[in-house]
C-alpha cells in the first residue's frame, strides 16, 4: 500500500527501517537526538531506539566524521547527519583523505561503509553558509559515490540503500523540497540506487537535473508543452558514478541537451555532463550542450538569491537557445 | 559487503553511552561577581573595578537598548520582515560589559549573536539587521568600527582572531582582540587551534565564551566533562570564569584580561556564565530540550534588573533617569521598525560587484549577460 509522504518524512521512514534492519546502523550528528534535527528528519529515532543508536554528537564535524572512520573499520555503519552544506567544511578533510581513500589503501581490507546526509541547495531565504551546492567537490573525489534525491520515494528507499552500500556515500538532500510530497510504497522493490530516470518523456530537447532542480525541469517541461516544445526530463539521481547510457540514448533522439543545477556552471557537475555528451551523442547533437547553474559567484544573500538560482525562465531561455542552433 | 571482514567482529552494545549526560558540572560554579543577583555591590579580591555613578548609568542605558534592539528584531522576524534572528536575551550584560573593555584601537570578532557587542562598537543596528533580512552579508565596516563581520561556520573567527592579534603584536600597536565564541564552539577543532597558536605566540587575544549552556539542543554536558574555564590551563594561559549576568564583573575580568594581553602576557580564557532566555534562533523550539522551570531559575538573575536595583538602591538615578532610557528605548524601536522596512533592495549585479578585487573576463562577461537578460524581461 503506498502513502503520500514529504521528502523528509520518507527519509524519517528510511532511516527507521535501516536502523531496524542492521544494529550496527549509527546515527550521529548535531542536535539529531532529542531536537530530531533542525530539519527534524531523524524526529522520534532517538526515543525508538536509543542514545547508542541515535547519537547527540558533541559540535565538530571533523569529529564526526573522524570518528565515522574509526566506527567503520570496527564494523559499524555509521549515518553522519551534517545540519547545513556549508558546515561541512571542517569535515572535508576527513571526508577526502581518509573516508574516501581507506579502502583503496587497504586493498579493500578497510571499508568505509558511512553515509553523510547533507542538506543541500539554496531557495529558504537563509543566512550564509546554509544555501551552498558542494557536490562537484565530492564527485571529483575518487572512493566517494554521491547522491542527490528528488522524490520521496527516492528518499525512502535511497537512504536505505545508501546506508546498506559498502561504500561511502554522499547523500544530498534537497532542503527546500523537505516539505514536498509524493508516493512511496514500502512494499515495492526499489530501482537499483545508482542510476539516473526518464521522468518525463519528450521529442525537442533532453533536459537533465538532479536534486531541487527537477521539479523545475518539470515545471519547465510544462511550460514549454503550452508553447509547443516537448521536452524529455531526465533526474540523474546519482552523481557519482553517472548514469549516462538512458541520457545518451534520450539526446540520439532529440539532437538537444541542457543541463541545469544550482552549483556555479564553471567545473560544475554540468560540464563533464557536457563533455561526456559530447564525446558520446556527437554525431546527433543539432546544438551544443548548454548549462544552466548559479553564477561563479559566493552564494548571494537572501534578497538576491532568486536572481541567482536557476528558475524555470532560466531553463527556457537556454532550451530557446538549443532550439535555436 | 567486504571482501575482506576481519574487522567487523560482533560487540555487544550497552546502553547508555559512556559518559553521556553524566552530569558533572558543580551546582554553584566558582564565578567572579561584583554585582549579586539582587543588586548588592560585592568586592572581589582580584578584581577590583571602580565605576562613576554615570558609568554605572551608561552601563544599565546599554543593556537597555540592547535587549530594545533585541525584543524589536524578534518581533520584525515573527512579521516576515526578517529571514531568522539570533536573540541574545539572557546574554546583554556578558555582551556589554565585554564590549564595553575594548579600546578603541582593539579588535572585537564576533559569532552572529553578539548584537550588544556591535551596539558598544558603534555599529548601527540596522548593519547588524540587514543581513538577517537577506539584505547583504554584513553592511558595516570592519576596519572603521573594530568589529569584525559576523561568522557563522563555528569557530572558524577565534583564528581570525589570534592571527589578528599575532599582526598587532607584531607592529608593536598597544591593542588586544577579542575573540567571541559559544560554548559549543569549544568542541570544534579550529579553536582548539586558535588556543595553542594563541599560547604559542604569546599573541594579545583573549577568547571570551559565552557559556549560555546549550548549543542549539546540546546541554553543556554534551560538550565538556569540565567546567569550560579549566580548559585553559591545558594549553598554558589563564581561564577565569565570571557571572555573565553581572556586567560589572564582565566588564572588570575582560578589561583585566585584555591589558594583561596588551602588556604582552598572552591570552586569557573568560567563560562568561549565562544562559540563553530565548531560542537559538527564531526556527527553534527550545521546548523540544529543556524544561520551563529551568528558565525561571534563571529569570532570577536577569542582567538588567540587577543593574536598576542597585542604581535605585543606592540613590545613583531616580524615576525620571529610568523613564528616560525608556523613551530612548521607544524612540530605537521605531527608528529599527521603519528603517528595517526601508532598507532598500540590493541591485541584482551586486552579486558579481565584490568577488574579486580585479574581476575576471569570465565575470564580468556573466555580469553581462546577466544584465542583458534582466533587461529583456523588461522589454517584453
Ligand atoms: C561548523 C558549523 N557547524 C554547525 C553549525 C550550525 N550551528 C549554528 S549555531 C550552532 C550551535 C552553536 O552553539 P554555541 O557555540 O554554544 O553558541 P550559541 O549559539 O549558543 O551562542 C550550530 C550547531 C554552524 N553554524 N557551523
Amino acid at each position: 500500500m503506498s502513502e503520500t509522504l514529504t521528502i523528509g518524512k520518507a527519509l524519517n521512514l528510511g532511516l527507521r527501517r535501516a536502523l531496524e534492519d542492521d544494529p550496527k546502523v549509527v546515527l550521529m550528528g548535531e542536535d539529531i537526538g532529542r531536537l530530531g534535527g533542525v530539519f527534524r528528519v531523524t524526529d522520534g529515532l532517538q526515543k525508538d531506539f536509543g542514545e547508542q543508536r541515535v547519537v547527540d554528537t558533541p559540535l565538530g564535524e571533523a569529529g564526526i566524521l573522524g570518528t565515522a572512520v574509526g566506527l567503520a573499520m570496527r564494523g559499524y555503519r555509521p549515518v553522519c547527519e551534517i545540519q547545513f552544506d556549508g558546515f561541512v567544511f571542517p569535515a572535508y578533510n576527513q571526508i577526502v583523505t581518509q573516508v574516501a581513500k581507506l579502502h583503496a589503501r587497504s586493498r579493500g581490507r578497510l571499508p568505509m561503509p558511512i553515509v553523510i546526509r547533507i542538506p543541500f541547495g539554496g531557495g529558504i531565504g537563509a543566512v550564509e553558509h546554509h544555501s551552498e551546492s558542494p557536490e562537484a567537490y565530492f564527485a571529483h573525489t575518487a572512493g566517494l559515490k554521491v547522491v542527490a534525491v528528488s522524490t520521496p520515494a527516492d528518499a525512502y528507499w535511497g537512504i536505505q540503500q545508501a546506508v546498506a552500500s559498502p561504500d561511502p556515500v554522499v547523500f544530498l538532500e534537497p532542503k527546500r523540497r523537505y516539505w514536498e510530497k509524493g508516493a512511496v510504497d514500502p512494499d515495492a522493490t526499489p530501482d537499483p540506487l545508482f542510476g539516473s530516470r526518464v521522468v518525463r518523456g519528450g521529442d525537442d530537447v533532453t533536459v537533465l537535473a538532479y536534486g531541487p532542480m527537477v521539479k523545475t525541469a518539470l515545471q519547465a517541461a510544462e511550460a514549454a508543452a503550452a508553447d509547443g516544445h516537448s521536452l524529455e526530463v531526465i533526474d540523474l539521481r546519482t552523481l557519482s558514478p553517472l548514469d549516462l547510457e538512458p541520457v545518451f540514448a534520450s539526446v540520439r533522439r532529440t539532437g538537444r541537451c541542457v543541463v541545469v543545477h544550482e552549483a556555479p556552471v564553471t567545473l560544475g557537475l554540468g560540464a563533464e555532463i557536457a563533455a561526456r555528451v559530447t564525446e558520446t551523442c556527437f554525431h546527433s547533437l543539432e546544438a551544443p550542450v548548454l548549462r544552466v547553474g548559479g553564477y561563479d559567484t559566493p552564494y548571494p544573500p537572501a534578497k538576491l538569491e532568486e536572481e541567482y538560482l536557476p528558475d524555470l525562465d532560466r531553463v527556457l531561455d537556454a532550451v530557446d537557445r538549443s532550439l535555436g542552433f | 559487503m567486504p571482501e575482506v571482514d576481519v574487522l567487523s567482529e560482533t560487540t555487544e552494545m550497552v546502553d547508555p553511552v559512556p559518559g553521556a549526560g553524566v552530569p558533572h558540572l558543580p551546582d554553584q560554579p566558582d564565578l567572579v561577581q561584583l554585582l549579586t543577583p539582587e543588586g548588592e555591590r560585592v568586592e572581589h579580591p582580584d578584581y577590583a573595578l571602580d565605576v562613576t555613578a554615570e558609568e554605572l548609568r551608561a552601563l544599565y542605558r546599554d543593556l537597555v537598548l540592547v535587549r530594545r534592539w533585541d525584543a524589536e528584531a524578534t518581533a520584525l522576524q515573527r512579521q516576515g520582515e526578517l529571514g531568522l534572528w539570533a536573540s541574545l536575551l539572557g546574554q546583554e550584560a556578558a555582551q556589554v560589559g565585554a564590549g564595553r573593555a575594548l579600546m578603541p584601537a582593539d579588535m572585537a570578532f564576533p559569532t552572529y549573536r553578539e548584537h550588544g557587542v556591535a551596539w558598544t562598537r558603534g555599529v548601527d543596528p540596522l548593519h547588524v539587521i540587514s543581513m538577517f533580512r537577506g539584505v547583504d552579508q554584513g553592511g558595516w565596516d570592519p576596519v572603521a568600527t573594530g568589529f569584525n563581520l559576523y561568522t557563522v561556520v563555528i569557530g572558524a573567527q577565534t583564528l581570525h582572531a589570534t592571527g589578528y592579534a599575532m599582526g598587532m603584536q607584531r607592529d608593536g600597536a598597544d591593542a588586544a582582540t577579542l575573540a567571541f565564541l559559544g560554548d559549543g564552539a569549544t568542541s570544534q577543532g579550529e579553536v582548539n587551534e586558535a588556543m595553542i597558536w594563541a599560547a604559542t605566540f604569546a599573541a594579545p587575544v583573549v577568547f571570551f565564551c559565552q557559556n549560555n549552556q546549550y548549543a542549539i539542543s546540546a546541554p553543556i554536558e554534551r560538550q565538556s566533562r569540565v567546567p569550560l574555564y579549566q580548559r585553559a590551563s591545558g594549553f598554558g594561559f589563564p581561564g577565569v570564569r565570571v557571572d555573565g549576568n553581572d556586567v560589572l564583573a564582565v566588564l572588570a575580568v575582560t578589561r583585566a584580561a585584555l591589558a594583561a594581553a596588551r602588556e604582552g602576557s598572552g591570552p586569557t580564557f573568560i567563560e562568561a556564565y549565562t544562559y540563553r532566555m530565548g531560542a537559538h534562533t527564531t526556527s527553534d523550539d527550545p521546548t523540544r530540550y529543556r524544561l520551563a522551570s529551568e528558565l525561571e531559575e534563571w529569570a532570577l538573575r536577569d542582567p538588567i534588573a540587577r543593574v536598576k536595583a542597585h542604581l535605585s538602591r543606592s540613590g545613583l538615578a531616580d524615576a525620571a533617569f529610568f523613564d528616560a532610557v525608556d523613551a530612548e528605548g521607544d524612540e530605537l524601536a521605531v527608528r529599527i521598525r521603519t528603517g528595517t522596512r526601508e532598507l532598500p533592495e540590493p541591485a541584482g549585479t551586486e552579486i558579481f560587484d565584490h568577488v574579486y578585487a580585479e574581476t575576471t573576463p569570465e565575470l564580468a562577461q556573466q555580469r553581462a549577460e546577466f544584465v542583458a537578460y534582466r533587461a529583456s524581461f523588461e522589454e517584453a
